[in-house]
């Protein structure tokens, strides 16, 4: 799959990543290049072939509904950029 | 002192030859000394070491001795640790003090260890030749104008260089044992499952898994002692008993039946590091074992997979960082998404941007089955390979790297040869085994790595098979003259 400067764009956008213009052009060879290493698995056959997510066969480990965690905002916002009032800050969404 | 394994250290703090405190201020002084020159160390946590030193001191003197009491370690910047800089060698989180211990920071502490600091690494764990770390390139001990691999290079340098006597990493792809190859030193990366992931920054969840970093498989064993067990709070944690590694290391390997599979001595393989391979595989013939040829007829496919599965995960989990709640935000952001865009644009560097676009691309509307899907199909297959070759052969054998440590800058702007630097490791990760790397001779002045695969859980065999070799062959020994 060759990504085109447009391709680049969108995905970044999905992706919510700021890309320089003058950087798109090489964001747009290089996943290409990966692209066509990844397309390899293309020539193999995996038709009824059971999809893995994950390495083990084990079903996901169920715990009582109970309270474990303690408060602890205060000391988790010290590294927040801004807060205000034990809120997170962001620009205005609605005006 | 440097030159003393994890256990001889143990023994001699117990036999007062030395105290802790003696023991962290020489390594202390070595850091000082070398890591200008070799960059391993983002962090270097002076203050709270000696600190520790002290209080495994005053154990000491009470007999109050655990595992690792007064042995100097480091651990990657990959995992939280409380009240210290945990960065991830990220722009991102370059302001981030972790308010947590990872749980294996949290084990290495009840153990007694004293951590020195923070290893350098890959950006979020991306790369093979930790030059995409914002705090600049590691440098290979061996040779310093060379790679030490990826992305735990800081800690395999460290470890290589003799500044601490053993290191923690982590491996997604590759990334404890191919820096273990680059810099001849001993790395474990245990079955997915048997260390704790909880406060270990997540780069790609369903392969990621902690492990050791020291000079010899016997002290990979101790350290594994201690990070080794269930944890409640990883979710993918395994209950299951943990062995004595230490108890099985002097098993003789008579009958031991070892497969090299054909697939992994085929192009793109180094002539030089092959020939030291075949004379790794005669030691071993040597101690009884029985050598056979396998084929592993999906191994050339593992790196393709692993570029869709790999920047999948990385893209979901690496959502998180948004500018908010922690780590880089952009100055005067215009709106909501400025602040996204930007602060994620300028925080992350070009290949973390990359894999995370290749990620949010194979899981995009239109693209998901022929991508995504296939890679969890083909992924499959792969680890039916291994499946089918344990049925045949006891352990899995081959070269760790396709090359020896290359030059920095060789690479970078090739992502595509950067990644096929992990031809033989990711196979691993994607099946979710063990695997350890281990010193087994030179090419051009330059290390070479053996790696060494078992079956599930199958930690104890491996650090036999590593060890009986390490008895044998010696390579471990050898250190880098830039050090001394």
């Amino acid at each position: 799959m060759l990504l085109s400067s447009e391709d680049i764009k969108r995905i970044a956008h999905l992706a919510r990543l700021k890309i320089e213009e003058k950087d798109i052009p090489g964001y747009a060879r290089n996943l290409s290049e990966i692209l066509a290493l990844v397309e390899q698995m293309n020539n193999v056959n995996t038709e009824g072939v059971q999809p893995m997510a994950h390495p083990q066969d084990v079903s996901q480990r169920l715990r009582a509904d109970e309270v474990t965690e303690v408060d602890q905002r205060a000391h988790f916002q010290r590294n927040a950029p801004r807060t205000e009032a034990g809120l997170y800050m962001v620009p205005k969404v609605i005006e | 002192m440097h030159n003393l394994s994890i256990k001889q250290l143990a023994e001699g703090l117990r036999g007062k030859k030395f105290s802790a405190r003696e023991v962290t201020e020489h390594f202390l002084a070595r850091i000082e000394r070398f890591n200008e020159r070799l960059n391993c160390f983002i962090t270097v946590t002076r203050d709270a070491a000696l600190a520790a030193a002290d209080a495994a001191d005053k154990r000491l003197r009470a007999g109050e001795v655990t595992a690792l009491t007064g042995i100097p370690i480091a651990h990657k910047d990959i995992f939280c640790t409380d009240g210290i800089k945990t960065s991830c060698g990220s722009k991102m989180l370059d302001n981030f003090i972790a308010p947590y211990d990872a749980t294996l920071v949290a084990c290495f502490k009840r153990a007694g260890a004293v951590v020195l600091g923070k290893t350098n690494m890959d950006e979020f764990a991306m790369g093979s030749s930790n030059e995409t770390s914002y705090y600049g390139a590691v440098r290979n001990p061996w040779d310093i104008e060379r790679v030490p691999g990826g992305s735990s290079g800081g800690s395999a340098a460290a470890v290589a260089a003799k500044l601490v006597a053993g290191a923690t990493g982590t491996d997604t792809g590759g990334s404890i044992r191919q820096p273990a190859a680059l810099c001849g030193i001993t790395g474990l990366k245990p079955t997915y499952g048997l260390v704790s992931r909880y406060g270990m920054i997540a780069f790609a969840s369903s392969l990621d898994q902690a492990g050791p970093m020291a000079r010899s498989a016997e002290d990979c064993a101790l350290l594994l002692q201690s990070m080794a067990g269930f944890d409640p709070r990883d979710s993918t944690s395994i209950a299951r008993e943990v062995p004595n590694y230490a108890a099985e290391l002097s098993r003789s390997l008579e009958g031991l039946r070892i497969g090299m599979p054909k697939e992994y001595f085929g192009e793109g393989l180094d002539q030089g590091v092959a020939d030291v391979i075949e004379q790794a595989l005669a030691v071993y013939r040597s101690l009884g074992c029985k050598v056979s040829e396998i084929s592993m007829p999906n191994s050339g496919l593992a790196v393709p997979v692993y570029y869709v599965v790999a920047p999948a995960e990385c893209s979901s989990n690496l959502a998180r960082y948004d500018g908010v709640r922690y780590g880089y935000r952009c100055d005067n952001p215009k709106n909501l998404t400025d602040l996204y865009e930007r602060s994620r644009g300028e925080g992350f560097g070009a290949e973390v941007k990359r894999r995370i676009m290749i990620g949010t691309y194979v899981l995009s509307a239109g693209y998901y089955d022929a991508y995504y899907l296939k890679a969890q199909q083909v992924r499959r297959l792969i680890s039916d390979d291994f499946r089918r070759a344990f049925e045949q052969v006891d352990v899995i054998m081959g070269p760790t790297s396709p090359s020896v440590a290359f030059k920095l800058g060789e690479k970078t702007s090739d992502p595509v040869q950067m990644y096929l630097s992990d031809i033989y490791t990711t196979a691993v990760n994607l099946a979710g085994l063990p695997g350890i790397c281990i010193p087994a001779g030179f090419h051009q002045d330059l290390p070479v790595g053996l790696q060494i695969i078992t079956n599930y859980f199958d930690e104890s065999r491996l650090l036999n098979v590593a060890h009986k070799f390490q008895q044998e062959a010696r390579w471990h020994l050898r250190a880098p003259s830039v050090i001394e």
